[in-house]
């Protein structure tokens, strides 16, 4: 069922740098492949094939020029569509921004571009990242690419979808509560959540901004890797943005897991289905194996982050959507005043989700409202960073399920919201937290269907975690190749 | 300021709205009503660039020119903190005797077209500065609650509001103004008068413009008022039900609205003794203010802690820094001044010293008494001559000016021709006041022939000279005039003063009782006018003495 790895940024980025590739040629490539199969996925939103084809012609210019353009070099990179691009449309598959061509590009753009990256379009996501499988998008969901009767996960989903049918062999996603980590590991690659602050919110459109981090997705660790090295690090245009050196992820792929101290957190093996419990014991397994000290941990606080998130979450959201108002951009619905306007454009500019997540936070921010739930939401928040901080004072990384079940049918949880909720219950503490977190395949369900194991690191762990995911890689590829 | 019981006269702006301002008493109970004034004051901040981003901080721009992602508010764009507009506020914290603290930023969450983001960043229950006064020059001391960093919206048009044409109604937004740096200043509702809170506008765009935070500009938006007007019995001690009156763009409209709000629910008062908490809007053309919004349906802003931004926290050294580049202040200005004469100033000296502040004299004054002429005089010379040409006397050579009023202390000038003189001075912005005295053949008489003059005069004229020594006063003016016409205007009033005291001395028993009145009857009608502002029944003797010299 799992198709043959799309081939790898590193080998593309090779062979594009030392000539034995055109861009151009790799992105033709790319833009067959999305087109093929794109009547059945549904991955993208927008195809940018002629800024695509002219970014490939100007890396190649460059080359034959003799610079370098980059660890990147021709690599096609898929972009979710919350992350602006100039000139390029960008909808966060909502109506109300139909048509919409940010006049700049986001900072993780202009640095993929430094970088030599090929950007070929915009993938589909839940509206404005707020859902766990990709349908709530306005222009329809995504499929999983091994089944197309299943979600890819969510919100990331078109992106997670793009990597996992190796149309691209790297893509960005954003993550508020395990929009990354979440369809990766339903799709089979790797996503991976940043520290908050280390790679820059400039031009990602806003959900929740406290939460809020661009993420890789990657058919490999080292990809991963690369990728995260290239989008990461300060940014003066954001404020949140660390001052801090990129950890050098790239560099600690090979060190091994020998005496790294990994617990095995209890609620994030527990609350997920047993065929995935199995696997995530089975990978602790493989760590203890490759010389890692395993145990067991309770951080029963981690139960408290779905709740937390879901007053925090669209309390920001509440306030972040409110400038889609239709004075200035998108969508207009015209009407005798300009409350009016206001209100017919939003009814008719958001989808369902999107407009429950806008009254549940503006109701947690309301006069006499405010202390009971998002003051609330906000002190279980400090909870969770001290249950973490604890946790991390007798542990190196903590390991756990990324998502509770492997990918779930079209249709099965749309009706019933929290259903819906619950498959973030495993991603969400990071978020809160700040830490870093990331996704790796670790063989399937009963069902055939990818299992993702999750690495939770203190915040700027990055380095740890990409050890600890390299290993679970290895082991991987040794169990099932 | 009849009934407000608050500082004592004085305090009227000049040429301002008479006094009074305060509503009429008379009601059933017979006690008087006592308005209640607190404001807040939005101040532009004279930043090169808007508050979160690089754009341009400029008035009068061609519209939406000043404008990129953030300051529009576009999808994925961030705020980043403009570090100088943060230290004109702290400079407007210190200058206000504020504590200066750590804070964070809020969103207040609300929908408006020239609003971008449809929330303004703002500081709300952790403001940088918190806790402090203004002492205005009625020696009021006014209390700061807090002045806190804001951005500015943008700027709506309203085009075709006739009612007439329906299609052509629209309204037009500028959003150059959006993202612009401002500090809103809050008082304690310590105000009593229309008159008291102009004073407290004038004083504090003083203190904003010495702190370099603002261009004090009224009529180019650079200060806006909001005020919080209540009414109460006299001698009641809790205040009354407050209402908010917006759209204050002069200072004449802050006086008219209060006066009218005021007025308004005294009214109500007497009339159904209730007034409704709310917002009203001051209609200019109107001269009334009308209601915006009750208290049922004022906004529920939602604030919440700006994720985009992290907590402020400026080290001492900072504080120190912008405390440091703080200009003098108008209170110690005024204080520099006082110093000067040497003693406590008379009341009139006290306005003088007021006036010469406010008109951004008192550089000139100091550095020309600093050159030896007396303070007093150029004190008053520049309170009362230079008003008129505030331009020119700004660039007026002060070594000139220092010059021209030692020479009129010492004699060599009368008081007229010494006025002559600054006039070139000012047309000229400077010069040598002895050759222009030259030039105009201005000569003051020696003191042999001043007293050769009025021995003339009071020889020829046994009568009158018989009735002023019985104490019929006023005659000195009469030989004042006298001797001037004889001189052609060279001598000078206090010299002649001087010499009549000196044989009405020698001539007979001094009338006391007299004597200090009849310097008050002679020279109240004439000399009084150039000194006094037209209260010439304000001044104390020394200040009557003072306006002697302007005969």
């Amino acid at each position: 069922m799992i198709p043959a790895a799309a081939e790898s940024a590193l080998d593309v980025a090779g062979a594009v740098r030392r000539g034995e590739r055109t861009a151009r040629s790799v992105t033709e490539t790319a833009l067959e492949m999305i087109a093929a199969r794109e009547p059945e996925l549904h991955a993208f939103l927008h195809v940018a094939a002629d800024e695509a084809r002219a970014a490939a012609d100007s890396i190649d210019d460059a080359l034959r020029a003799g610079r370098d353009p980059g660890p990147l070099a021709g690599v096609p990179v898929a972009l979710k569509d919350n992350l602006c691009t100039r000139g390029i449309p960008t909808t966060c598959a909502s109506k109300i921004l139909e048509g919409w061509r940010p006049p700049y590009d986001a900072t993780v753009v202009v640095r993929l571009r430094d970088a030599g990256a090929v950007v070929v379009g915009k993938t589909n996501l839940d509206e404005f990242a707020m859902g766990s499988s990709t349908e709530n998008s306005c222009q329809g969901p995504t499929c999983h690419p091994m089944d197309p009767t299943r979600v890819p996960g969510g919100s990331s989903g078109g992106s997670a979808a793009a990597v996992g049918a190796g149309l691209v062999p790297l893509a960005l996603g954003s993550d508020t509560g395990g929009s990354v980590r979440q369809p990766a590991a339903l799709c089979g690659t790797v996503g991976m959540k940043p520290t908050y602050g280390l790679v820059s919110r400039y031009g990602l459109v806003a959900f929740a901004s406290s939460l809020d981090q661009i993420g890789p997705l990657a058919g490999s660790v080292a990809d991963a890797a690369l990728l995260l090295e290239v989008i990461a690090g300060h940014d003066p245009l954001d404020s949140t943005s660390l001052d801090h050196p990129v950890p050098q992820v790239s560099r600690s792929i090979d060190a091994g897991v020998d005496r790294m101290r990994v617990g095995l957190v209890d609620e994030l093996v527990d609350d997920t289905a047993p065929d995935v419990a199995r696997r995530i014991r089975e990978a602790a397994e493989e760590l203890a194996q490759a010389g890692a000290l395993v145990e067991e941990v309770a951080v029963p606080e981690m139960r408290l982050g779905l709740s937390a998130y879901y007053l925090i979450a669209p309390a920001e959201a509440s306030s972040n959507l409110a400038r889609y108002d239709g004075v200035r951009y998108g969508l207009r619905v015209e009407a005798p005043d300009v409350a009016a306007m206001n209100t017919a454009t939003r009814t008719a500019g958001f989808g369902p989700e999107v407009k429950r997540r806008i009254m549940l936070g503006t109701y947690a921010l309301s006069a006499g409202y405010y202390d009971a739930y998002y003051g609330k939401a906000q002190r279980a928040r400090t909870l969770i960073v001290r249950a973490f901080d604890r946790a991390y004072e007798r542990f190196d990384v903590l390991l756990g399920a990324t998502a509770p079940s492997t990918a779930f049918a079209i249709g099965e949880r749309t009706a019933d919201p929290l259903a819906m909720y619950m498959s973030d219950v495993c991603t969400i503490p990071s978020n809160l937290a700040g830490h870093p977190a990331m996704s790796v395949p670790f063989g399937t369900g009963d069902d055939g269907l990818p299992v993702g194991v999750q690495i939770l690191a203190p915040a700027l762990g990055e380095e740890r975690m990409f050890q600890v995911a390299a290993a679970l890689e290895r082991a991987a590829g040794a169990r099932w190749r | 300021m009849s009934v407000d019981g608050g500082a004592p006269g004085g305090t009227a702006p000049r040429g301002g709205a008479p006094g009074g301002t305060a509503p009429r008493g008379g009601a059933p109970g017979g006690t008087a009503w006592e308005t209640v004034v607190g404001l807040e004051v939005h101040c532009e901040l004279k930043t090169r660039t808007k508050l979160f981003c690089s754009c341009k901080n400029a008035f009068g721009d061609e519209p939406n020119t000043n404008v990129c992602p953030v300051c529009l508010g576009l999808p994925g764009s961030l705020p980043v903190l403009n570090a100088f507009a943060v230290e004109l506020a702290m400079r407007i914290g210190t200058a206000l005797h504020c504590e200066v603290r750590p804070s964070i930023f809020h969103r207040k969450n609300y929908f408006y077209p020239d609003m971008p983001k449809d929330y303004q960043i703002s500081q709300y229950d952790e403001p940088i500065n918190v806790g402090g006064w203004l002492e205005l020059p009625d020696a009021t001391r006014v209390g700061i609650v807090r002045a806190h960093i804001e951005e500015d919206t943008g700027k709506t048009t309203h085009q075709g509001e006739s009612g007439r044409i329906h299609a052509a109604e629209y309204a037009l937004v500028d959003y150059n103004r959006a993202g612009v740096p401002l500090v809103e200043i809050v008082s304690e509702p310590d105000l009593r008068s229309a008159a008291q809170a102009r004073l407290y506008v004038t004083e504090l765009r003083a203190v904003l413009v010495a702190t370099g935070a603002s261009d004090g500009r009224m009529e180019e938006g650079s200060l806006r008022v909001d005020a919080n007007v209540s009414v109460r019995r006299l001698g009641d001690g809790a205040y009354g039900t407050r209402c908010e009156v917006k759209n204050l763009n002069s200072l004449r409209s802050l006086g008219r609205a209060i006066e009218y709000e005021a007025a308004r629910q005294v009214a109500l008062l007497e009339a159904t003794g209730i007034v409704a908490q709310e917002t009203r809007h001051w209609d200019e053309n109107a001269g009334r203010t009308v209601p915006l919004r009750s208290k049922e349906e004022a906004f529920d802003y939602r604030y919440f802690p700006e994720p985009d931004l992290v907590p402020l926290a400026p080290d001492a050294e900072w504080q120190a820094r912008a405390a440091g580049a703080i200009g003098l202040l108008p209170a110690e200005r005024r204080a520099r001044l006082s110093t000067l004469l040497g003693a406590a100033p008379t009341t009139q000296q006290a306005e003088q010293v007021r006036v010469v502040v406010s008109q951004g004299l008192d550089d000139l004054v100091v550095a020309a008494a600093a050159g030896g002429a007396p303070a007093d005089l150029v004190l008053v010379r520049a309170a009362n001559e230079l008003a008129s040409d505030l331009d020119a006397a700004l660039s007026l050579d002060p070594g000139a000016f220092g010059a021209l009023v030692a020479m009129e202390a010492r004699g060599a000038l009368t008081a007229t021709q010494s006025k002559a003189v600054l006039v070139e001075l000012l047309t000229a912005g400077g010069g040598d006041p002895a050759a222009i005295a030259a030039a105009k053949g201005f000569e003051a008489l020696s003191e042999s022939s001043l007293a050769d003059a009025v021995r003339d005069v009071v020889e020829a004229h046994p009568d009158e000279w018989e009735r002023f020594m019985a104490g019929e006063a006023k005659l000195a003016g009469f030989f004042t005039g006298q001797v001037m016409r004889a001189t052609q205007g060279k001598a000078d009033g206090k010299a002649i003063a001087a010499e009549l005291r000196r044989l009405r001395e020698r001539d007979g028993p001094d009338p006391t009782d007299h004597g200090g009145r009849g310097d008050r009857d002679d020279h109240g009608g004439r000399g009084d006018r150039d000194n006094h502002g037209g209260r010439g029944d304000g001044g104390d003797r020394t200040g009557m003495e003072r306006a002697g010299e302007d005969v």
